[in-house]
């Protein structure tokens, strides 16, 4: 089997707090093989950021901890320089908002230009400029020799995301993580950028990393997905699976309520309670408190993934019944 | 059929704004906005940023001032109102606003925040702390909230406190503008759950105004859908889900992503090109033309207007139908 290009191992992030420390990311194990599309879903708080940003060495006030091995590179506790040669070269992050994270006083060929020197110091300005011009053509942005000289503000929502995106394959990555790519912006611009996400991951063989909160967006655009709660991964499968036969009564939940689209629910369903603080969780499975299976072990010890049919699943009831079910 | 209990005619909205070079220019918000409400009736007004739907809202409850047009609310045209007359009046058409954080006063307890609506509206002092703990009850928080500030709840229960100070005084028509966009999806069916039962329970009339066209087909009876300051098609809900006639909502229900891998990968997808055009230009004609596929010369020069499909459903296009647009649908899944 292919080495995974990114491999995440009890990845852990701790922030302190003046209510303790804030145990937002608990343990996170993920690969990512080169070409397919992985999406880690979650709610506000459940880590699933954080666990980006730690992948790359952006969180400087946390205290990391675990493995983030890219090829035979550690990231984690690697210096700024293994770091740099790594982040926007071999991995590369895409924001949630672009308007925040494109600087205003720069003309958007000059910040790209920027992107491409720190990796590549020998292109000459008129080259960074040609190469500049391309990857707007790539991203599907009309005009792009006019738009190139053009500043952020005088952009579309959509149009600054497809910058962003454009700048995060300047130099050619093997890792694209998309960190709620479209959540700013209008659904039919949503369509356009994912299918712009996808047209790159397949041309360039991109391993795509999709944070989001949208079921919706990830049952059409990954192949895989892991569904967080309270900073760890409940849930693991196959698209197909998580949203036909999900196991985990967080997914299951989580898919019950939303609102479809294609049907009317007459019965609304939700999940009552708010997920916990970081900073206070409560013992056991994260979940119990909210959760409408739970038992009075749940709160006892707190589950591990484990493998159930073809999804890995951390669920002290789940993986009960399956050993019942081997045992019967 | 009875009198609408809400009823908006033409309703324009023009913004003076300096354009580009400094030059004063006209924004066109709202364009000519027609629409009712019946009697507990339940009407979405759904688009994307900047089609004017959320300024429509605020210009029936003259939150902002229209430029022109009419808005009659129980036989009472709201625009011939002086400002106390509307003061009074607002006790019948209330607001709920998408990000409850900004529309709570932070240094006011929920105690407050909800006798504030009693007394401006002139309940007897005895009676404020029995009706606040009722309001409480209704939307379901527990008593012990009271003296609590908004930002010592979560997005879902600030929510509840905004709803709650809405209904104080009993209004008959709530104006909801994206209440659960800003919440995540768990805490966003609870909300939705709970605007449906206080729909029954206490007769009320919604204008829901969403982006979102999933959470809109779980709660709408009839929805307008806009584009650049105007409807462009309009109907019961389930007929406008099923069988859309209007370019722009065939590409806007197309857009929404159907949590379902099976669905989404033999789905047809339209992917509208281009970028909204500038309210302040709007194109001459058709507003959508710029980025319609069946567009042409007579979509330039005449502006279509709405027009009955069937019944209650009715289209503002030169070329309404059912889809046909696989020419442009793009898709690389």
């Amino acid at each position: 089997m292919a080495e995974p290009v990114l491999s995440l191992r009890d990845l852990r992030v701790t922030f302190p707090t003046p209510a303790g420390p804030a145990r937002a990311v608990r343990g996170i194990d993920l690969d990512v093989m080169a070409g397919e599309s992985v999406a880690v879903v979650g709610e506000s708080g459940s880590g699933k950021s954080v666990t980006m940003l730690a992948t790359l060495g952006l969180l400087p006030k946390a205290e990391v901890s675990g493995s983030v091995r890219y090829g035979d590179t550690e990231l984690v506790g690697a210096d700024v320089d293994t770091l740099r040669s790594v982040r926007g070269r071999r991995i590369s992050m895409v924001f949630q908002d672009p308007m925040t994270s494109l600087n205003p006083v720069l003309t958007i060929g000059k910040q790209m230009s920027l992107v491409m020197k720190a990796h590549q110091p020998d292109l000459s300005k008129k080259d960074c400029r040609s190469k500049a011009v391309e990857l707007l053509h790539q991203v599907a942005i009309p005009q792009a020799g006019r738009r190139i000289d053009a500043y952020p503000h005088e952009l579309s929502g959509g149009m600054r995301q497809r910058v962003m995106i454009a700048m995060s394959i300047a130099n050619d990555p093997e890792v694209l993580i998309a960190d709620e790519p479209t959540t700013a912006l209008d659904v039919t611009v949503q369509a356009q950028i994912m299918e712009l996400l996808q047209t790159l991951r397949v041309e360039k063989n991109l391993a795509l990393v999709l944070i989001t909160h949208d079921l919706g967006v990830v049952a059409g655009s990954a192949d895989r997905v892991a569904v967080m709660y309270a900073g760890r991964i409940v849930e693991r499968a196959p698209v197909r699976d998580l949203f036909a036969d999900p196991q985990h009564p967080y997914s299951r939940a989580l898919l019950e309520c939303l609102p479809r689209l294609d049907q009317k629910q007459e019965v609304v369903s939700s999940i009552g309670g708010t997920p916990p603080n970081p900073a206070d969780l409560p013992t056991g499975c994260p979940f119990a408190p909210r959760c409408p299976m739970a038992l009075p072990s749940c709160t006892q010890a707190e589950p591990t993934l484990v493998r159930f049919r073809t999804s890995e699943v951390a669920c002290n009831i789940v993986s009960g019944g399956d050993r019942a079910e081997a045992q019967a | 059929m009875t009198a609408p209990l809400l009823q908006v005619s033409d309703l324009v909205k023009e913004f003076k704004v300096r354009a580009e070079g400094g030059k004063p220019g006209v924004l066109h918000a709202v364009s000519g906005v027609s629409l009712s409400l019946q009697a507990g009736e339940t009407l979405a007004l759904v688009g994307e940023s900047g089609c004017g739907k959320s300024t429509t809202g605020r210009c029936i409850l003259r939150l902002t001032e229209p430029t022109s047009g009419s808005v009659v609310f129980n036989g009472t045209s709201l625009l011939e109102l002086d400002h106390e007359a509307m003061r009074r009046m607002r006790r019948n058409l209330q607001i709920v606003f998408q990000d409850p954080q900004a529309s709570l006063h932070p240094r006011m307890t929920v105690r407050k925040l909800l006798a504030e609506p009693l007394q401006v509206h002139g309940m007897a002092k005895a009676d404020v702390p029995g009706r606040i703990e009722e309001l409480l009850r209704l939307v379901h928080l527990r008593p012990e909230f009271l003296d609590r500030y908004p930002h010592e709840f979560s997005g879902g229960q600030r929510q509840r406190v905004g709803i709650a100070r809405a209904l104080a005084i009993n209004p008959a028509l709530l104006v909801l503008d994206e209440p659960v966009s800003a919440l995540d999806v768990s805490i966003q069916a609870e909300i939705m759950k709970l605007l449906v039962e206080l729909r029954e329970r206490l007769g009320l009339s919604y204008l829901f105004i969403a982006h979102d066209l999933a959470v809109v087909r779980q709660i709408a009876d009839r929805v307008a859908v806009m584009y650049l300051g105007r409807i462009v098609e309009t109907g019961p809900a389930d007929v406008l889900y099923s069988n859309p006639q209007h370019p722009y909502t065939q590409a806007l229900l197309s857009a929404v992503p159907i949590p379902d891998p099976t669905i989404e990968l033999g789905r047809q997808r339209i992917v509208l090109q281009g970028d909204l055009p500038s309210p302040i230009d709007p194109p001459s004609g058709c507003r959508f033309r710029t980025r319609c596929w069946r567009a042409d010369e007579r979509c330039a020069t005449e502006q279509p207007t709405l027009t009955a499909v069937q019944g209650a459903h009715e289209v503002a296009c030169h070329y309404p139908g059912a889809e046909t647009a696989v020419s442009v649908s793009g898709g690389a899944r």
